[in-house]
């Protein structure tokens, strides 16, 4: 048996583990305050003091992005949670009991899919003003339907598995065979789902925030520092770039990561792709 | 097939009500005081009653609903608070450009992804494949506001071919052209990225078939065969992703607008936003929706134009 790992899962892992160990240090130690002002030291060049110089506000460029490496990681981990438990709910529900609840359940994710995470982002601030948790919200409510609809159909495969059967027989109900039964014989599946819903959520936030629509100064965000550099690319463009690439990196890195764990969980697929 | 267009027609008028329901939820039902958004926390009492009148909050909530709807219907989407004009004549002015951005944007997306993912399956497992493989992963992952910055810093601001943003109109066609080149270069990146990748593989599913050898043993040229042969049989899961490529197109020139300062809708929503326009945001976010709903439903009519197989079944 081939026991070697997919060559996208490895570089999946070291970029993800890159990006998320660099928002755990930042919990811990940046090399200086995200958030400090030194006017004085207004578009300082890379140095031993600040290693990607500074931005029009004097602010180390690199603690900023450590910063916004935090934020980001913690939006989409509350975003894919929230959206990806009222989904497998949703999904185990529709699976367990069928007929016109499934239904309405797979009814209502399609509606899902009519509101991009923009539009509904775009609602909320226009009601509410804009802030980073109606961008949380957003980004959970289009998880909903795409995880309803991963569970619905492993879970509606599994039920026909011999052993569930048996345990119908033997007089479990409905919603102990889902928990006991079927969730762990998805998860597989639930995982995989969640770490590509994760590189989405990660470029949702991005645009969010570059938009106006998430994070507010002084909370530092990788898109709402790109939308500040845009007005200065004549003077520094470099201010542009940083940003930019830390998204590309954490975006193919969760998307590498998802690709190669569903290659493990299913090999028939990566001879497929 | 007429039993089958007749029960997708239902369920996508049955959609757009619900879509409606929940955009006017959302604007209108939340907690939070429409009149109070629009005018700012130092609003005196007086103001409040006479905003909310004007703006007919004081009706129940169904009829406000359903009167939305009807007057929707026959292009009626109220007055805008901030430009004090119909919200129909704004989108009227607007969608021009935002059609115009969005279509580019498709045709950009069709010419490269259907290029390179056929130009990959051809080339399976060699550097040409493993090339756009790459490129796609890449595509698929740089945001498209970043995209749009990066090519106004190389067009615009070092090598000054192109306009940074802005659109004085089509009343000089060529002006109006180079401004829309960039846009619709970062538009369409990230959905080439994925129709690239689906064409591929969809491609090469149909290559491995049957009629594609006896095709190529009874000496049609590779490139016919692959034109011919195998394109028109790996539409359908092609098709499928375009209707939501356009969709995600429509919403994608939002941001695209912002970046380029282009005058379509997508710029009127952040106006309107900004405004606290709320009848102007709530039309769009309705016609934004409609679109995304119409292009689904669009696709799923096509399925049967593209495989005959389909009638069969449906």
């Amino acid at each position: 048996m081939n026991r070697r790992l997919p060559v996208n899962f490895i570089i999946g892992a070291v970029l993800v583990a890159l990006v998320v160990g660099t928002a755990a240090l930042s919990l811990v130690w940046t090399p200086h305050d995200a958030t400090q002002l030194t006017i004085s030291n207004k578009f300082a060049a890379p140095s031993s003091t600040h290693w990607l110089g500074t931005d029009q506000l004097g602010r180390d460029v690199l603690s900023q992005l450590m910063a916004g490496a935090r934020n980001s990681m913690a939006v989409a981990l509350v975003a894919v949670l929230l959206g990806g438990s009222v989904g497998v709910a949703l999904g185990l529900l529709a699976s367990a009991i069928g007929g016109w609840v499934e239904d309405g359940v797979m009814r209502l994710a399609d509606l899902g899919f009519a509101f991009p995470a923009l539009l509904f982002a775009i609602m909320l601030a226009a009601v509410f003003g804009p802030s980073l948790t109606n961008a949380v919200l957003a980004i959970a409510f289009i998880n909903i339907p795409v995880f309803a609809r991963v569970t619905r159909g492993a879970a509606n495969q599994v039920w026909t598995y011999d052993y569930v059967l048996a345990s119908r027989a033997a007089g479990l109900n409905r919603f102990a065979i889902s928990r006991d039964h079927i969730l762990p014989n998805i998860a597989a599946a639930i995982i995989v789902q969640a770490t590509i819903e994760f590189a989405v959520a990660i470029l949702a936030e991005a645009a969010l925030s570059y938009l106006g629509l998430g994070a507010q100064p002084p909370a530092s965000s990788w898109g709402r520092i790109l939308s500040e550099a845009q007005t200065l690319m004549y003077i520094a463009p470099q201010l542009a770039i940083y940003p930019g690439l830390c998204i590309v990196v954490a975006v193919v890195g969760f998307g590498l990561l998802g690709d190669g764990l569903r290659d493990m969980s299913d090999p028939r697929l990566s001879r497929e792709r | 097939m007429g039993y089958f267009i007749f029960r997708r027609t239902v369920g996508f008028l049955l959609t757009l009500l619900v879509v409606s329901a929940v955009v006017f939820a959302v604007m209108n039902v939340l907690p939070g005081d429409p009149a109070l958004t629009i005018l700012g926390m130092d609003a005196t009492d007086d103001a409040l009653a006479a905003l909310r009148e004007q703006l007919g909050l004081n009706q129940p909530v169904l009829t406000r609903y359903f009167l939305w709807i009807w007057n929707a219907l026959q292009g009626d989407f109220g007055i805008s608070h901030s430009f004090r004009v119909p919200v129909s004549e704004l989108i009227a002015e607007r969608l021009p450009m935002t059609v115009s951005l969005a279509v580019a944007g498709m045709l950009f997306t069709l010419v490269i992804a259907l290029t390179l993912g056929i130009g990959a399956a051809a080339r399976h497992r060699k550097a040409g494949d493993w090339g756009v493989m790459f490129m796609s992963q890449i595509g698929i992952a740089v945001p498209a506001f970043w995209l749009s910055m990066l090519l106004v810093l190389l067009f615009a601001v070092k090598l000054r071919w192109l306009p940074p943003g802005g659109f004085a109109g089509w009343s000089d066609p060529v002006a109006a052209i180079r401004s829309l080149i960039l846009p619709t270069i970062a538009l369409g990146v990230v959905q080439s990225a994925v129709l690239a990748r689906v064409t591929r593989s969809s491609a090469l599913e149909v290559m491995r078939q049957d009629f594609v050898r006896t095709a190529r043993a009874s000496g049609l040229s590779r490139r016919r065969v692959l034109w011919r042969h195998v394109l028109p049989n790996a539409l359908v899961p092609i098709v499928t992703i375009v209707g939501m490529q356009f969709a995600a197109l429509v919403t994608g020139t939002i941001v695209i607008e912002n970046v380029f300062y282009l005058p379509g809708l997508g710029r009127l929503i952040f106006q309107s936003i900004a405004n606290r326009d709320l009848p102007t945001v709530q039309a769009l976010v309705m016609l934004f929706a409609a679109i995304v709903v119409t292009a689904n439903f669009v696709v799923d009519l096509l399925y049967v134009v593209i495989d005959p197989r389909l009638k069969a079944r449906t």
